[in-house]
């Protein structure tokens, strides 16, 4: 063991000494740095959900003024906007379809899980880079590729994709029913593929990384938990994306091959199309395999950021480290397993219905184990807003006021009424949408001292923070009550019925407060390219936090740490422990340097410690004689 | 000049927040607040947080009260009753966990906001705790979700042999209704049938679809259950009755099917509202295209007697449009005429 550290130590040191020639492009585009990396997955995450924020706008606007005239609109829309004025039907729906596409795979997967696994994984478990730097480069570009396609699908003459981001079959296979189910359609399908290869890249990556590259005392029961978070949300979609990836190829089939996995029984435009024996619902099944996980791969890592801001910032230990991780466990086990509770009324079998409502309600349990560690953890605490640590308490708010809705649609003879209704829209926008999306961007705001050497402003976080929640809260909890009223989702207008044919100022409301909520991102954008070049100089450890990261160097090279890579001889969770001087101990600090504040047992452990320091130094000294 | 007045209040605000901006940083300066650990702002998020809590917690129960008659949809099916109960069983739970957390999430960063005389206390774990708070939630989900499973049971159980039966096919972008008639048996259909004429796909070569007819309206019986066939012939569709709380989608190749008991007519449901306008819609919940948003049925109850009376002043397919009856044998055209 001691000459398998020694060993690798060696080789990081040579490849120390070679990366000092880096040119703009390999610094840059095509980096094998997984700092860099992250980089270029936030950048790109960044820019996505200006996209498809502006998206939500544009229809919210139809939404709340159903009366507006839109003709402002034209040079960016054109013939979408019809000769009154009015947005054309079809492409609202293509606007629905692609802010939920772009927003779960796009911002939310590659913006969320891309940086921060990519940025985090490495630093915080103490490795000098990915296992394999060149397919983390691909799965960057595999990501961009995607993205290159997606981008172009929305200016085609057809519009993009419009069968909602779940593209259910028929309506997404046949032309003939909705015009964006043409190239629009094969674009997204192949965007997705990209995608997918991307993800699976990615994820198989960070497991390796995870399981093979900690440094020397970083075993799993100290690893912190953001990393337990990005490595189960890897193990997640690697195990659930290759079955989106056949539901697409099948949908493939039926599309351009006459094949007829989905379609069947089908008289469109006038004709009998043959296709028989084909079943919609086999999509919706291999989707939803998919599309369930799919919520804890964005909502996972941002709990894991959560958990490490929140116990930095209220200057305790997490509280329940170990519940923490058998919930992250219990989640992932049981996030395969809940998936047809999407489906309770396809036309499934009810008896399916009646085992996926119970499956799905054994969900909530370590969800709601998670909550209470939380709010434990704040109990008693010291607490420090930064900006992070804000977005952080408005994410453990959004996952219990979005997590509780999900108790009723969970619940399978609730959801007969509220199933598509905005009561869902509500529940998934606060539980996974809002939540992972504060996730993001406290964790953009804790890390971006150690992406960029530089701090970000607080003040504007303070002020970007308090718009974006109370606005998060005005768009969505407003939503609950016309989702009761039986509002269905993806209308155009409600002006065809009766029971819908009110709330027009709710509704007004719901678009004023988003218009506000997406421009009051504009502050972060602003502070966060203003920062990166102009923003104060961060010191080493600004947060004064235990975890590896902060023993880099202010701008750490390509190898991480410029010296050997540190050893690590406890939990990262040391804060305010009793006796010991300062309310945080860092994961490099040996037991047997805190004898004051040692507990009974790890004093036990000291000697343990201290044997295998005294015979790794040894092993150094023999090895430096050998030179 | 829209585009351009948009463009000086982009440009304006901008400047407004640069400004701001740049002033805060000076005054943090001067004063070398970026060296405290937790400065002035650490006390105003604080209190922020109850404010937060107080002010959106007024604000919810005054709009949930305010408003309670409008978004509570009244209800006119059996099992109706039954699945708001359990709505509302749901709600007073998740309420009370909802506001006891949110209580604890802001009043805590009230309370132990940051003070350099204190530490924070080091208290890692405790199972005794974490066992509490994993039976706990599994105990009141468990009954949650048996009494849901019970109701769902019932609602999903065979619909009952005397139900009336009646097909609701969706099809971009109007559904259509076909009454099983007399013998309460829906005829065959095969979609390659399907014409202008014959929008069902109806088999009229078989017998039970001879006395089958077509309605603009569904009517159906009060206190008597009823059995909707669904299917769609082009993409999905989803049946959706709010004030039925019926909800089930129409899947082209598979068939699907929902029964209820109507408990309202529509008369007294008008007079219960003091809305002489009322009527219980069908509108479609799953995305099928331009115009989803307007597939629009209307749904009548009526009294028993009523129903009978209406049933028997039907025409059939057949009667309404004798073409239907081309190329069959002669004993079923003259069944289908006679009809």
């Amino acid at each position: 063991m001691a000459t398998a550290s020694v060993a690798t130590h060696d080789t990081a040191h040579d490849h120390h000494d070679h990366e000092h020639h880096d040119n703009f492009v390999t610094k840059y585009i095509f980096s094998t740095d997984h700092k860099m990396i992250g980089k270029q997955f936030l950048v790109t995450g960044i820019f996505w959900a200006i996209i498809g924020g502006f998206l939500s706008i544009l229809f919210r606007l139809q939404l709340g003024f159903p009366e507006m005239n839109l003709e402002f609109l034209r040079p960016l829309l054109g013939g979408w906007i019809d000769e009154s004025g009015a947005l054309d039907p079809t492409f609202y729906l293509a606007l629905v379809t692609m802010h939920g596409t772009i927003m779960v795979f796009f911002v939310l997967t590659a913006g969320l899980s891309g940086t921060f696994s990519n940025f985090l994984i490495p630093l915080q478990i103490g490795a000098r880079d990915m296992a394999s730097g060149f397919m983390n480069m691909l799965s960057y570009w595999f990501f961009f590729m995607s993205s290159v396609i997606m981008f172009i699908s929305l200016f085609i003459k057809t519009g993009p994709a419009g069968g909602g981001w779940v593209v259910y079959p028929p309506l997404s296979a046949l032309e003939q029913a909705i015009p964006g189910s043409g190239l629009g359609m094969t674009l997204w399908l192949i965007a997705m593929t990209f995608f997918i290869a991307s993800s699976l890249l990615g994820g198989i990556n960070y497991i390796t990384t995870v399981i093979n590259l900690r440094t020397k005392g970083m075993s799993f029961s100290r690893l912190p938990l953001t990393i337990w978070a990005f490595f189960l949300t890897a193990v997640i979609g690697l195990l659930s994306f290759p079955v989106l990836f056949a539901a697409a190829l099948l949908l493939v089939f039926d599309r351009s091959f006459g094949t007829s996995f989905y379609l069947s029984d089908i008289y469109i435009g006038g004709e009998a199309l043959p296709n028989t024996g084909g079943s919609p619902v086999l999509y919706q099944h291999l989707f939803w395999f998919l599309g369930h996980p799919e919520v804890y791969i964005v909502l996972l890592p941002a709990l894991g950021i959560t958990s490490e801001v929140i116990a930095t910032n209220s200057r305790k230990p997490i509280f329940g480290y170990k519940a923490m991780i058998i919930s992250m466990l219990g989640i992932t086990i049981l996030s395969f397993i809940v998936w047809a509770h999407h489906m309770f009324v396809s036309g499934m079998n009810p008896f399916l219905g009646s085992i996926f409502m119970f499956l799905t309600l054994i969900i909530a349990v370590p969800s709601a184990v998670k909550v209470f560690n939380y709010l434990t953890t704040l109990w008693r605490g010291n607490l420090i807003f930064t900006p992070a640590m804000l977005f952080s308490i408005g994410l453990v708010s959004f996952f219990i006021s979005g997590g509780l809705t999900g108790i009723f649609l969970g619940n399978s003879a609730i959801d007969i009424q509220l199933h598509d209704t905005y009561f869902v829209v509500a529940h998934f926008h606060l539980v996974m949408g809002s939540a992972s999306f504060f996730g993001l961007l406290a964790g953009v705001y804790h890390w971006f001292p150690k992406m960029f050497g530089r701090m970000m402003d607080a003040r504007l976080g303070y002020i970007h923070f308090w718009l974006t929640f109370v606005g998060v809260y005005m768009v969505f909890f407003p939503m609950h009550y016309i989702g009761i009223a039986g509002f269905p989702r993806r209308y155009y207008s409600w002006t065809n019925f009766e029971f819908t044919n009110m709330y027009t100022d709710l509704n007004m409301f719901v678009s004023v407060a988003a218009i506000i909520t997406f421009s009051a991102q504009f502050i972060f954008l602003f502070n966060f390219f203003y920062s990166m070049y102009r923003g104060r100089k961060a010191t080493l450890n600004p947060w004064r936090s235990n975890t590896l990261e902060w023993t880099t160097p202010i701008n750490p090279g390509h190898g991480n740490w410029p010296g050997e890579i540190p050893t690590v001889y406890r939990w990262p969770y040391d804060y305010s422990k009793p006796g010991a001087p300062e309310d945080f101990i860092p994961q490099t600090v040996p037991l047997s340097a805190t004898p004051e504040s040692n507990l009974p047992h790890e004093q036990e452990q000291v000697k343990l410690e201290m044997e295998i320091m005294k015979e790794e130094s040894e092993v150094l000294v023999a090895n430096e004689s050998k030179h | 000049m829209y585009g351009f007045l948009i463009a000086v209040g982009v440009l304006l605000l901008l400047s407004i927040i640069w400004m701001v901006y740049r002033i805060q940083t000076l005054v943090s300066v001067v004063k070398g607040s970026d060296k405290k650990i937790a400065t002035g702002s650490n006390k105003v998020n604080a209190i922020l947080f109850v404010l937060f809590l107080l002010g959106t917690g007024i604000l919810m129960f005054w709009y949930s009260i305010k408003e309670f008659d409008n978004y509570q949809l009244p209800v006119a099916s059996e099992h109706g009753v039954i699945t708001d109960q359990l709505f509302w069983i749901t709600m007073a739970v998740t309420g009370v966990v909802f506001l006891i957390t949110h209580v604890l999430l802001f009043i805590f960063p009230y309370k132990y906001q940051y003070k350099e005389s204190r530490k924070a206390t080091f208290y890692p774990d405790n199972n005794k705790l974490e066992i509490i708070w994993t039976v706990v939630p599994g105990v009141v989900l468990a009954g949650l979700v048996i009494s849901g499973w019970m109701a769902w049971s019932d609602i999903t159980a065979p619909a009952p042999e005397k139900a009336h039966v009646i097909e609701i096919m969706g099809y971009q972008f109007a559904w259509d209704v076909r009454y099983a008639g007399k013998d309460n048996v829906l005829g065959d259909y095969d979609y390659r049938l399907t014409s202008a004429q014959n929008s069902h796909g109806v088999d009229f070569s078989d017998k039970n679809s001879i006395d089958d007819f077509p309605s603009p309206v569904v009517v159906i019986p009060k206190g008597e259950p009823v059995l909707f066939k669904i299917r769609a012939r082009d993409v999905l569709h989803s049946v959706f009755a709010p004030h039925m709380r019926l909800k089930m989608d129409a899947v082209p190749g598979m068939p699907t099917r929902f029964w209820f008991v109507p408990t309202k007519t529509t008369a007294e449901m008008r007079e219960e509202l003091g809305n002489p306008e009322f009527n219980y819609e069908i509108a479609c919940t799953e995305i099928c295209g331009r115009g989803h948003n307007g597939m629009r049925k209307v749904i009548e109850v009526v009294e028993p007697a009523a129903y009978q009376k209406w049933l028997s002043e039907q025409k059939s397919f057949i009667q309404n449009n004798p073409a239907l009856a081309k190329g069959l044998e002669s004993d079923v055209k003259e069944l289908a005429e006679i009809q």
